[in-house]
Protein backbone atom coordinates (compact mmCIF):
# COMPACT_ATOMS: atom_id res chain seq x y z
CA UNK A 1 0.00 0.00 0.00
CA UNK A 2 2.93 2.39 0.81
CA UNK A 3 4.32 1.82 -2.54
CA UNK A 4 1.69 3.80 -4.19
CA UNK A 5 2.34 7.39 -4.19
CA UNK A 6 -0.29 9.18 -2.82
CA UNK A 7 -1.22 12.77 -2.90
CA UNK A 8 -1.92 14.49 0.28
CA UNK A 9 -5.00 16.74 0.37
CA UNK A 10 -3.98 19.84 2.75
CA UNK A 11 -5.27 23.08 2.46
CA UNK A 12 -3.49 26.06 3.51
CA UNK A 13 -5.77 26.60 6.49
CA UNK A 14 -4.92 23.18 7.81
CA UNK A 15 -1.33 23.81 8.26
CA UNK A 16 -0.44 25.37 11.91
CA UNK A 17 0.71 28.92 10.63
CA UNK A 18 0.02 30.52 14.10
CA UNK A 19 3.02 31.79 16.19
CA UNK A 20 4.68 29.24 18.52
CA UNK A 21 6.01 30.59 21.79
CA UNK A 22 9.41 30.34 21.61
CA UNK A 23 9.97 29.14 25.14
CA UNK A 24 11.38 25.67 24.93
CA UNK A 25 9.56 22.93 27.27
CA UNK A 26 12.00 20.12 26.40
CA UNK A 27 15.51 20.93 25.39
CA UNK A 28 17.24 17.47 23.59
CA UNK A 29 20.14 17.43 23.25
CA UNK A 30 22.59 14.61 21.66
CA UNK A 31 19.54 11.97 22.73
CA UNK A 32 21.22 8.62 22.07
CA UNK A 33 18.85 5.65 22.96
CA UNK A 34 19.60 1.68 22.84
CA UNK A 35 17.63 -1.41 23.13
CA UNK A 36 20.24 -3.76 24.04
CA UNK A 37 22.25 -3.51 21.03
CA UNK A 38 19.99 -2.02 18.67
CA UNK A 39 20.40 2.15 18.11
CA UNK A 40 17.21 3.34 17.86
CA UNK A 41 18.09 7.09 18.42
CA UNK A 42 21.03 8.67 17.07
CA UNK A 43 22.33 11.88 18.27
CA UNK A 44 19.12 13.55 18.47
CA UNK A 45 18.87 17.22 19.47
CA UNK A 46 16.14 19.17 19.34
CA UNK A 47 13.60 22.00 21.46
CA UNK A 48 10.78 21.50 21.85
CA UNK A 49 8.37 24.58 22.18
CA UNK A 50 5.82 25.18 25.11
CA UNK A 51 2.44 25.51 24.92
CA UNK A 52 2.44 24.22 21.28
CA UNK A 53 1.69 21.11 19.62
CA UNK A 54 4.63 19.32 18.00
CA UNK A 55 4.18 16.24 15.79
CA UNK A 56 7.07 13.56 15.02
CA UNK A 57 6.04 11.50 12.16
CA UNK A 58 8.25 9.29 10.13
CA UNK A 59 8.18 5.88 8.59
CA UNK A 60 7.44 2.44 11.16
CA UNK A 61 10.77 1.44 13.60
CA UNK A 62 12.15 5.63 13.24
CA UNK A 63 12.39 6.31 16.08
CA UNK A 64 9.07 8.67 16.98
CA UNK A 65 7.99 6.10 19.85
CA UNK A 66 10.99 5.69 21.30
CA UNK A 67 11.21 9.42 22.23
CA UNK A 68 8.38 9.40 23.68
CA UNK A 69 9.46 6.60 25.74
CA UNK A 70 12.60 8.49 26.66
CA UNK A 71 10.71 11.79 27.58
CA UNK A 72 9.00 10.33 30.39
CA UNK A 73 11.36 7.77 31.29
CA UNK A 74 9.18 4.78 30.94
CA UNK A 75 11.54 2.49 28.91
CA UNK A 76 13.17 2.06 32.27
CA UNK A 77 10.48 -0.68 33.04
CA UNK A 78 12.57 -2.84 30.65
CA UNK A 79 16.06 -3.91 31.16
CA UNK A 80 18.37 -3.66 28.53
CA UNK A 81 17.20 -0.20 27.28
CA UNK A 82 19.56 2.80 27.58
CA UNK A 83 19.30 6.59 27.08
CA UNK A 84 22.76 9.06 26.98
CA UNK A 85 22.48 12.41 26.41
CA UNK A 86 20.03 14.99 28.04
CA UNK A 87 16.74 15.90 27.87
CA UNK A 88 15.88 18.87 30.15
CA UNK A 89 12.23 20.68 31.86
CA UNK A 90 12.62 23.02 32.98
CA UNK A 91 16.34 23.44 33.10
CA UNK A 92 17.12 20.10 34.58
CA UNK A 93 17.92 17.23 32.78
CA UNK A 94 15.08 14.38 33.68
CA UNK A 95 17.88 11.30 32.13
CA UNK A 96 19.63 12.27 35.50
CA UNK A 97 19.36 9.05 37.68
CA UNK A 98 19.19 11.47 40.88
CA UNK A 99 16.09 13.16 38.81
CA UNK A 100 12.90 11.98 40.94
CA UNK A 101 10.96 9.51 38.99
CA UNK A 102 7.74 10.71 40.38
CA UNK A 103 8.42 14.50 40.03
CA UNK A 104 9.24 13.49 36.22
CA UNK A 105 5.71 11.49 35.78
CA UNK A 106 4.08 14.04 37.39
CA UNK A 107 5.29 16.51 34.89
CA UNK A 108 4.84 14.37 32.04
CA UNK A 109 1.82 12.60 31.15
CA UNK A 110 1.54 9.79 28.72
CA UNK A 111 -1.65 8.29 26.62
CA UNK A 112 -0.70 5.32 24.48
CA UNK A 113 -2.03 3.84 20.90
CA UNK A 114 -4.56 1.67 22.32
CA UNK A 115 -6.95 2.90 25.23
CA UNK A 116 -5.95 1.27 28.70
CA UNK A 117 -8.92 1.85 31.52
CA UNK A 118 -7.93 0.73 34.55
CA UNK A 119 -10.21 -1.98 35.10
CA UNK A 120 -12.85 -0.08 38.08
CA UNK A 121 -14.89 2.65 38.02
CA UNK A 122 -14.56 6.03 35.90
CA UNK A 123 -14.11 8.13 38.80
CA UNK A 124 -11.06 5.79 40.30
CA UNK A 125 -9.68 5.58 37.08
CA UNK A 126 -9.28 9.52 37.33
CA UNK A 127 -8.87 9.45 40.88
CA UNK A 128 -5.57 7.37 41.54
CA UNK A 129 -2.95 9.15 40.42
CA UNK A 130 -4.50 12.23 41.97
CA UNK A 131 -4.54 10.51 45.57
CA UNK A 132 -1.10 9.45 44.90
CA UNK A 133 -0.07 12.96 44.61
CA UNK A 134 -2.36 14.94 46.66
CA UNK A 135 -4.09 15.33 50.09
CA UNK A 136 -7.62 15.88 49.06
CA UNK A 137 -11.27 16.10 50.51
CA UNK A 138 -13.90 14.80 48.85
CA UNK A 139 -15.17 17.88 47.54
CA UNK A 140 -12.07 19.06 46.17
CA UNK A 141 -11.42 15.65 44.90
CA UNK A 142 -14.70 15.60 43.62
CA UNK A 143 -14.27 18.84 41.66
CA UNK A 144 -10.63 17.75 40.59
CA UNK A 145 -12.16 14.83 38.63
CA UNK A 146 -15.10 16.79 36.93
CA UNK A 147 -12.37 19.47 36.26
CA UNK A 148 -10.18 16.94 34.61
CA UNK A 149 -13.52 15.05 32.72
CA UNK A 150 -14.81 18.65 31.28
CA UNK A 151 -11.36 19.47 29.90
CA UNK A 152 -11.31 15.66 28.22
CA UNK A 153 -14.30 16.96 26.64
CA UNK A 154 -15.89 13.81 28.37
CA UNK A 155 -18.08 15.01 31.07
CA UNK A 156 -21.37 15.44 29.89
CA UNK A 157 -21.09 11.78 28.51
CA UNK A 158 -20.22 10.41 31.93
CA UNK A 159 -21.29 12.71 34.56
CA UNK A 160 -24.20 9.73 35.74
CA UNK A 161 -22.34 7.46 35.61
CA UNK A 162 -18.94 7.86 37.16
CA UNK A 163 -19.12 4.58 39.45
CA UNK A 164 -19.75 2.66 36.67
CA UNK A 165 -16.75 0.51 35.17
CA UNK A 166 -14.55 2.45 32.31
CA UNK A 167 -14.18 -1.03 30.54
CA UNK A 168 -18.24 -0.32 29.44
CA UNK A 169 -17.10 3.42 27.46
CA UNK A 170 -16.51 2.83 23.74
CA UNK A 171 -12.91 3.10 22.60
CA UNK A 172 -13.13 6.90 21.97
CA UNK A 173 -14.36 7.41 25.57
CA UNK A 174 -12.03 5.33 26.69
CA UNK A 175 -9.05 7.02 25.07
CA UNK A 176 -10.65 10.75 26.49
CA UNK A 177 -10.57 9.10 29.73
CA UNK A 178 -7.01 8.18 29.43
CA UNK A 179 -6.15 11.72 28.72
CA UNK A 180 -8.28 13.18 31.52
CA UNK A 181 -6.48 11.11 33.82
CA UNK A 182 -3.12 12.38 32.53
CA UNK A 183 -4.11 15.61 32.58
CA UNK A 184 -6.15 15.82 36.60
CA UNK A 185 -2.65 15.52 37.71
CA UNK A 186 -1.61 18.71 36.38
CA UNK A 187 1.07 18.24 34.13
CA UNK A 188 3.39 20.30 31.49
CA UNK A 189 3.85 17.77 29.23
CA UNK A 190 1.22 15.42 26.96
CA UNK A 191 2.91 12.80 25.45
CA UNK A 192 0.33 11.61 22.90
CA UNK A 193 1.81 8.04 21.28
CA UNK A 194 -0.62 7.41 18.50
CA UNK A 195 -3.23 8.25 20.24
CA UNK A 196 -5.86 7.97 17.84
CA UNK A 197 -4.57 5.09 15.48
CA UNK A 198 -6.97 2.81 17.16
CA UNK A 199 -10.26 5.10 17.00
CA UNK A 200 -13.01 5.35 14.52
CA UNK A 201 -13.12 8.87 12.56
CA UNK A 202 -15.48 10.40 14.42
CA UNK A 203 -13.90 9.92 17.75
CA UNK A 204 -10.72 10.72 16.15
CA UNK A 205 -12.00 14.07 14.90
CA UNK A 206 -13.13 14.74 18.96
CA UNK A 207 -9.65 14.10 20.03
CA UNK A 208 -8.04 16.23 17.61
CA UNK A 209 -10.39 18.86 18.44
CA UNK A 210 -9.46 18.43 22.56
CA UNK A 211 -5.40 18.66 21.50
CA UNK A 212 -6.47 21.56 19.87
CA UNK A 213 -7.84 23.32 23.17
CA UNK A 214 -5.66 21.47 25.44
CA UNK A 215 -2.94 22.89 23.59
CA UNK A 216 -2.96 26.24 25.31
CA UNK A 217 -2.33 24.64 28.57
CA UNK A 218 -0.27 21.99 27.76
CA UNK A 219 2.86 21.54 25.68
CA UNK A 220 1.47 18.38 23.43
CA UNK A 221 4.06 15.95 21.78
CA UNK A 222 2.21 13.57 19.47
CA UNK A 223 3.47 10.52 17.47
CA UNK A 224 1.63 9.97 14.54
CA UNK A 225 1.27 8.06 11.66
CA UNK A 226 -1.46 10.26 9.65
CA UNK A 227 0.08 12.78 8.02
CA UNK A 228 -3.04 14.74 7.46
CA UNK A 229 -3.93 14.60 11.37
CA UNK A 230 -0.36 15.92 11.72
CA UNK A 231 -0.59 18.77 9.25
CA UNK A 232 -3.83 19.63 10.88
CA UNK A 233 -2.89 19.56 14.36
CA UNK A 234 0.42 20.76 15.23
CA UNK A 235 2.27 23.91 14.95
CA UNK A 236 5.94 22.14 14.66
CA UNK A 237 6.79 18.71 13.11
CA UNK A 238 9.70 16.84 13.53
CA UNK A 239 10.64 14.01 10.79
CA UNK A 240 12.52 10.52 11.64
CA UNK A 241 14.05 8.07 9.86
CA UNK A 242 16.49 5.68 11.00
CA UNK A 243 16.77 6.73 14.13
CA UNK A 244 17.60 9.67 12.70
CA UNK A 245 16.60 13.68 13.33
CA UNK A 246 16.25 14.37 9.36
CA UNK A 247 14.38 17.60 9.85
CA UNK A 248 12.26 19.56 12.68
CA UNK A 249 10.81 23.08 11.52
CA UNK A 250 7.25 24.48 11.42
CA UNK A 251 4.52 22.42 10.36
CA UNK A 252 3.60 24.45 7.34
CA UNK A 253 7.38 24.33 6.25
CA UNK A 254 7.45 20.78 6.76
CA UNK A 255 4.76 19.71 4.62
CA UNK A 256 5.16 22.74 2.09
CA UNK A 257 8.70 23.31 1.45
CA UNK A 258 10.70 21.03 3.29
CA UNK A 259 14.40 21.51 2.90
CA UNK A 260 15.79 17.52 2.90
CA UNK A 261 14.65 15.62 0.21
CA UNK A 262 14.03 12.52 2.38
CA UNK A 263 11.55 14.50 4.03
CA UNK A 264 9.75 15.47 0.47
CA UNK A 265 10.39 11.69 -0.23
CA UNK A 266 8.06 11.09 2.94
CA UNK A 267 5.25 13.44 2.93
CA UNK A 268 4.62 12.52 -0.97
CA UNK A 269 4.41 9.05 -0.15
CA UNK A 270 7.60 8.13 -1.56
CA UNK A 271 8.59 5.58 0.96
CA UNK A 272 7.66 4.93 4.40
CA UNK B 1 -19.83 -24.24 -1.66
CA UNK B 2 -20.61 -28.10 -0.97
CA UNK B 3 -17.79 -29.20 2.00
CA UNK B 4 -16.05 -32.06 0.28
CA UNK B 5 -17.02 -35.65 1.63
CA UNK B 6 -13.56 -36.13 3.25
CA UNK B 7 -13.64 -33.36 5.11
CA UNK B 8 -17.41 -33.69 6.16
CA UNK B 9 -16.50 -37.40 7.26
CA UNK B 10 -13.37 -36.03 9.30
CA UNK B 11 -15.26 -33.45 11.87
CA UNK B 12 -17.75 -36.16 12.28
CA UNK B 13 -14.97 -38.46 13.38
CA UNK B 14 -13.32 -35.69 15.66
CA UNK B 15 -16.57 -34.33 17.01
CA UNK B 16 -17.57 -38.16 17.65
CA UNK B 17 -14.25 -38.57 19.57
CA UNK B 18 -14.08 -35.53 21.77
CA UNK B 19 -18.12 -36.51 22.65
CA UNK B 20 -16.77 -39.80 23.14
CA UNK B 21 -14.06 -38.76 25.38
CA UNK B 22 -16.37 -36.35 27.89
CA UNK B 23 -18.74 -38.94 28.46
CA UNK B 24 -15.68 -41.30 29.01
CA UNK B 25 -14.91 -38.79 31.84
CA UNK B 26 -18.09 -38.00 32.71
CA UNK B 27 -18.77 -41.67 33.56
CA UNK B 28 -16.44 -42.00 36.04
CA UNK B 29 -17.42 -38.95 38.08
CA UNK B 30 -20.99 -40.36 37.74
CA UNK B 31 -20.21 -43.50 38.51
CA UNK B 32 -18.08 -42.65 41.81
CA UNK B 33 -21.02 -40.20 43.05
CA UNK B 34 -23.45 -43.02 42.31
CA UNK B 35 -21.36 -45.63 43.93
CA UNK B 36 -20.31 -43.47 47.38
CA UNK B 37 -23.94 -42.43 47.50
CA UNK B 38 -25.23 -45.71 47.65
CA UNK B 39 -22.85 -47.20 50.20
CA UNK B 40 -23.11 -44.57 52.18
CA UNK B 41 -26.83 -43.83 51.95
CA UNK B 42 -27.54 -45.68 55.45
CA UNK B 43 -24.87 -43.27 57.05
CA UNK B 44 -26.31 -40.07 55.46
CA UNK B 45 -28.73 -38.43 58.11
CA UNK B 46 -28.24 -35.41 60.60
CA UNK B 47 -26.77 -37.66 62.72
CA UNK B 48 -23.82 -37.60 60.14
CA UNK B 49 -23.45 -34.04 60.96
CA UNK B 50 -23.83 -33.81 64.55
CA UNK B 51 -21.93 -37.00 65.79
CA UNK B 52 -18.53 -38.13 66.62
CA UNK B 53 -17.01 -40.61 64.88
CA UNK B 54 -18.07 -44.16 66.98
CA UNK B 55 -16.62 -46.62 68.53
CA UNK B 56 -17.04 -49.97 66.35
CA UNK B 57 -20.26 -51.99 67.08
CA UNK B 58 -22.12 -48.14 67.75
CA UNK B 59 -23.60 -45.51 65.63
CA UNK B 60 -22.35 -42.53 65.04
CA UNK B 61 -21.17 -39.29 63.03
CA UNK B 62 -18.19 -38.00 61.44
CA UNK B 63 -18.77 -34.28 63.24
CA UNK B 64 -15.18 -34.21 64.69
CA UNK B 65 -13.28 -35.28 61.22
CA UNK B 66 -15.72 -32.50 59.06
CA UNK B 67 -14.41 -30.42 62.16
CA UNK B 68 -10.97 -30.81 61.98
CA UNK B 69 -10.83 -31.23 58.17
CA UNK B 70 -12.09 -27.44 58.40
CA UNK B 71 -10.36 -25.97 60.56
CA UNK B 72 -6.96 -27.32 59.02
CA UNK B 73 -8.11 -26.33 55.40
CA UNK B 74 -9.37 -22.60 56.91
CA UNK B 75 -5.73 -22.40 58.29
CA UNK B 76 -3.81 -24.05 55.43
CA UNK B 77 -5.28 -21.35 53.39
CA UNK B 78 -4.87 -18.40 55.58
CA UNK B 79 -0.56 -19.45 55.14
CA UNK B 80 -1.19 -20.40 51.75
CA UNK B 81 -2.75 -18.14 50.02
CA UNK B 82 -1.34 -14.93 51.24
CA UNK B 83 2.29 -16.57 50.83
CA UNK B 84 1.80 -17.41 47.43
CA UNK B 85 0.00 -14.99 46.03
CA UNK B 86 2.78 -12.65 48.06
CA UNK B 87 5.44 -15.12 45.62
CA UNK B 88 3.72 -14.95 42.55
CA UNK B 89 3.71 -11.18 42.61
CA UNK B 90 7.21 -11.31 42.97
CA UNK B 91 7.85 -13.75 39.88
CA UNK B 92 5.51 -11.87 37.76
CA UNK B 93 6.30 -7.93 38.85
CA UNK B 94 9.28 -7.02 41.01
CA UNK B 95 11.45 -10.14 40.15
CA UNK B 96 10.62 -10.30 36.26
CA UNK B 97 13.95 -9.96 34.80
CA UNK B 98 15.85 -11.29 37.93
CA UNK B 99 18.09 -14.58 38.12
CA UNK B 100 16.87 -14.86 41.65
CA UNK B 101 13.32 -15.48 40.32
CA UNK B 102 13.61 -17.53 37.86
CA UNK B 103 15.33 -20.41 40.49
CA UNK B 104 12.61 -19.29 42.69
CA UNK B 105 10.21 -20.40 39.71
CA UNK B 106 11.45 -23.65 39.04
CA UNK B 107 12.19 -24.81 43.05
CA UNK B 108 8.08 -24.09 42.64
CA UNK B 109 8.00 -26.20 40.16
CA UNK B 110 9.48 -28.89 41.73
CA UNK B 111 7.55 -28.16 45.05
CA UNK B 112 4.60 -28.05 42.52
CA UNK B 113 4.71 -31.37 41.48
CA UNK B 114 6.38 -33.65 44.92
CA UNK B 115 4.34 -36.04 46.03
CA UNK B 116 2.38 -35.25 48.89
CA UNK B 117 3.44 -37.99 50.88
CA UNK B 118 6.98 -36.73 50.88
CA UNK B 119 5.49 -33.18 52.29
CA UNK B 120 3.77 -34.85 54.97
CA UNK B 121 7.12 -36.94 55.93
CA UNK B 122 8.82 -32.98 55.83
CA UNK B 123 6.39 -31.43 57.89
CA UNK B 124 6.59 -34.59 60.22
CA UNK B 125 10.10 -34.04 60.32
CA UNK B 126 9.77 -30.63 61.14
CA UNK B 127 7.22 -29.99 63.00
CA UNK B 128 6.01 -33.16 64.46
CA UNK B 129 9.32 -34.90 65.61
CA UNK B 130 10.95 -31.54 67.56
CA UNK B 131 7.11 -30.29 69.15
CA UNK B 132 6.85 -34.20 69.91
CA UNK B 133 3.40 -34.60 69.18
CA UNK B 134 1.19 -35.14 66.34
CA UNK B 135 -0.98 -31.75 65.66
CA UNK B 136 -3.53 -30.16 64.04
CA UNK B 137 -0.95 -27.17 63.58
CA UNK B 138 1.53 -29.73 61.49
CA UNK B 139 -1.44 -30.88 59.61
CA UNK B 140 -2.25 -26.99 58.74
CA UNK B 141 1.25 -26.43 57.63
CA UNK B 142 1.62 -29.31 55.00
CA UNK B 143 -1.25 -28.59 53.73
CA UNK B 144 -0.41 -25.32 53.30
CA UNK B 145 2.63 -26.67 51.68
CA UNK B 146 0.59 -28.12 49.01
CA UNK B 147 -1.43 -25.12 48.37
CA UNK B 148 1.33 -22.70 48.02
CA UNK B 149 2.77 -23.56 44.77
CA UNK B 150 -0.52 -23.83 42.91
CA UNK B 151 -1.21 -20.51 43.93
CA UNK B 152 2.16 -19.14 43.48
CA UNK B 153 1.87 -20.21 39.89
CA UNK B 154 -1.40 -19.40 39.62
CA UNK B 155 -1.13 -15.45 40.27
CA UNK B 156 1.66 -15.50 38.48
CA UNK B 157 0.57 -16.55 35.03
CA UNK B 158 -2.62 -14.14 35.61
CA UNK B 159 -0.76 -11.50 36.49
CA UNK B 160 1.37 -12.09 33.18
CA UNK B 161 -1.34 -12.33 31.47
CA UNK B 162 -1.96 -8.52 32.01
CA UNK B 163 -0.74 -6.59 28.74
CA UNK B 164 1.82 -4.32 29.84
CA UNK B 165 0.32 -1.80 28.16
CA UNK B 166 -1.52 -1.95 31.87
CA UNK B 167 1.20 -1.40 33.53
CA UNK B 168 3.14 1.57 31.33
CA UNK B 169 -0.14 3.23 31.89
CA UNK B 170 0.13 3.13 35.70
CA UNK B 171 3.38 3.84 36.16
CA UNK B 172 3.27 6.75 33.32
CA UNK B 173 0.97 8.14 35.68
CA UNK B 174 3.83 7.82 38.11
CA UNK B 175 1.98 5.51 40.93
CA UNK B 176 4.99 3.65 42.15
CA UNK B 177 5.38 -0.18 41.58
CA UNK B 178 2.89 -1.35 44.69
CA UNK B 179 0.54 1.22 43.88
CA UNK B 180 0.26 -0.13 40.33
CA UNK B 181 -0.06 -3.98 41.26
CA UNK B 182 -2.43 -3.25 44.05
CA UNK B 183 -5.02 -0.90 42.59
CA UNK B 184 -4.51 -2.16 39.00
CA UNK B 185 -2.96 -5.20 38.30
CA UNK B 186 -4.65 -7.46 40.96
CA UNK B 187 -8.27 -5.62 40.00
CA UNK B 188 -7.51 -7.05 36.53
CA UNK B 189 -6.64 -10.41 37.77
CA UNK B 190 -8.69 -11.29 40.57
CA UNK B 191 -10.92 -13.64 39.72
CA UNK B 192 -8.25 -15.78 37.77
CA UNK B 193 -6.13 -15.48 41.52
CA UNK B 194 -9.28 -16.29 43.46
CA UNK B 195 -9.93 -19.47 40.69
CA UNK B 196 -6.18 -20.40 41.86
CA UNK B 197 -6.96 -20.15 45.53
CA UNK B 198 -10.15 -22.36 44.90
CA UNK B 199 -8.71 -24.82 43.02
CA UNK B 200 -5.84 -25.00 45.12
CA UNK B 201 -8.19 -25.48 48.07
CA UNK B 202 -10.14 -28.26 46.28
CA UNK B 203 -6.57 -30.38 46.10
CA UNK B 204 -5.74 -30.16 49.71
CA UNK B 205 -9.75 -30.97 50.52
CA UNK B 206 -8.84 -34.64 49.86
CA UNK B 207 -4.94 -34.98 50.70
CA UNK B 208 -4.94 -37.59 53.02
CA UNK B 209 -0.89 -38.54 53.10
CA UNK B 210 0.25 -35.35 54.36
CA UNK B 211 -2.37 -35.64 57.22
CA UNK B 212 -1.47 -38.74 58.21
CA UNK B 213 2.00 -37.86 59.21
CA UNK B 214 0.97 -34.76 60.50
CA UNK B 215 -2.85 -34.04 62.22
CA UNK B 216 -3.18 -38.09 62.33
CA UNK B 217 -6.39 -38.44 63.55
CA UNK B 218 -8.68 -38.18 66.60
CA UNK B 219 -11.55 -40.54 67.75
CA UNK B 220 -12.83 -37.55 69.69
CA UNK B 221 -14.10 -34.03 69.29
CA UNK B 222 -11.15 -32.15 69.82
CA UNK B 223 -10.56 -28.29 69.14
CA UNK B 224 -7.07 -28.44 70.27
CA UNK B 225 -4.96 -27.38 67.10
CA UNK B 226 -1.83 -28.44 69.35
CA UNK B 227 -3.19 -31.83 69.61
CA UNK B 228 -3.96 -34.65 67.00
CA UNK B 229 -6.86 -33.70 65.11
CA UNK B 230 -9.54 -35.85 63.26
CA UNK B 231 -9.94 -35.00 59.84
CA UNK B 232 -11.82 -36.72 56.68
CA UNK B 233 -9.27 -37.93 54.58
CA UNK B 234 -7.46 -39.98 57.57
CA UNK B 235 -11.23 -41.29 58.71
CA UNK B 236 -12.49 -42.73 55.48
CA UNK B 237 -9.01 -44.41 55.24
CA UNK B 238 -8.98 -45.88 58.18
CA UNK B 239 -12.77 -46.92 58.53
CA UNK B 240 -12.84 -48.21 55.17
CA UNK B 241 -9.69 -50.47 56.17
CA UNK B 242 -11.42 -51.47 59.41
CA UNK B 243 -13.20 -55.00 59.56
CA UNK B 244 -16.60 -53.06 60.49
CA UNK B 245 -19.46 -52.34 58.43
CA UNK B 246 -20.60 -49.41 60.41
CA UNK B 247 -17.47 -48.03 59.75
CA UNK B 248 -17.69 -48.96 56.18
CA UNK B 249 -20.66 -46.95 55.71
CA UNK B 250 -19.40 -43.66 57.58
CA UNK B 251 -16.56 -44.29 55.24
CA UNK B 252 -18.82 -44.06 52.34
CA UNK B 253 -21.10 -41.37 53.49
CA UNK B 254 -17.80 -39.14 54.10
CA UNK B 255 -16.23 -39.85 50.13
CA UNK B 256 -19.35 -38.63 49.34
CA UNK B 257 -19.61 -35.50 51.20
CA UNK B 258 -16.17 -34.67 50.26
CA UNK B 259 -16.63 -35.88 46.57
CA UNK B 260 -19.43 -33.76 46.66
CA UNK B 261 -17.81 -30.76 48.14
CA UNK B 262 -15.01 -30.67 45.63
CA UNK B 263 -17.02 -31.09 42.66
CA UNK B 264 -19.11 -27.49 43.81
CA UNK B 265 -15.69 -26.02 44.27
CA UNK B 266 -14.79 -26.80 40.73
CA UNK B 267 -17.87 -25.85 39.78
CA UNK B 268 -17.65 -22.38 41.65
CA UNK B 269 -14.19 -21.96 39.92
CA UNK B 270 -15.89 -22.17 36.47
CA UNK B 271 -18.19 -19.58 37.42
CA UNK B 272 -15.94 -17.20 38.75
CA UNK B 273 -13.77 -17.94 35.95
CA UNK B 274 -16.26 -17.25 33.70
CA UNK B 275 -17.48 -13.90 35.40
CA UNK B 276 -13.57 -13.00 34.78
CA UNK B 277 -13.63 -13.49 31.44
CA UNK B 278 -17.19 -11.65 31.11
CA UNK B 279 -15.23 -8.24 32.37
Amino acid sequence: MNEIATPLRITPSDLGSEPVSTSVAIDIRDLDFYYGKAHALKDVSMAIPANAVTAIIGPSGCGKSTLLRTINRIYEMYPDQYAAGSIAIDGRNVLDRRYPMSKLRRQVGMVFQKPTPFPSSIRANVAFALSYYERLTKSEMNERIEDALRQAALWDEVKDKLHQSALGLSGGQQQRLCIARAIAVRPEILLLDEATSALDPISTAKIEELIHELRERFTIVTVTHNMQQAARISQRTAFFHLGELIEFGSTSEIFTNPHEQRTRDYITGRFG
Amino acid sequence: MAIPARRRIADVLAFGFALLATLFGLVWLTWILWITLRQGFAALTPSLFTQMTPPPGTSGGLLNAFYGSAVMILLGLMIGAPLGVAAGTYLAEHGRYSRLAGVVSFVNDILLSAPSIVIGLFVYELVVRTSGHFSGYAGAIALAMILLPIVVRTTEESLRLIPDQMREAGFALGLPRWRVTRQILYKAALSAILTGILLGVARITGETAPLLFTALNNQFWSANLNAPLANLPVVIFQYAMSPYDEWHTLAWAGAFVLTTFVLLLNISVRLLARRGRQK
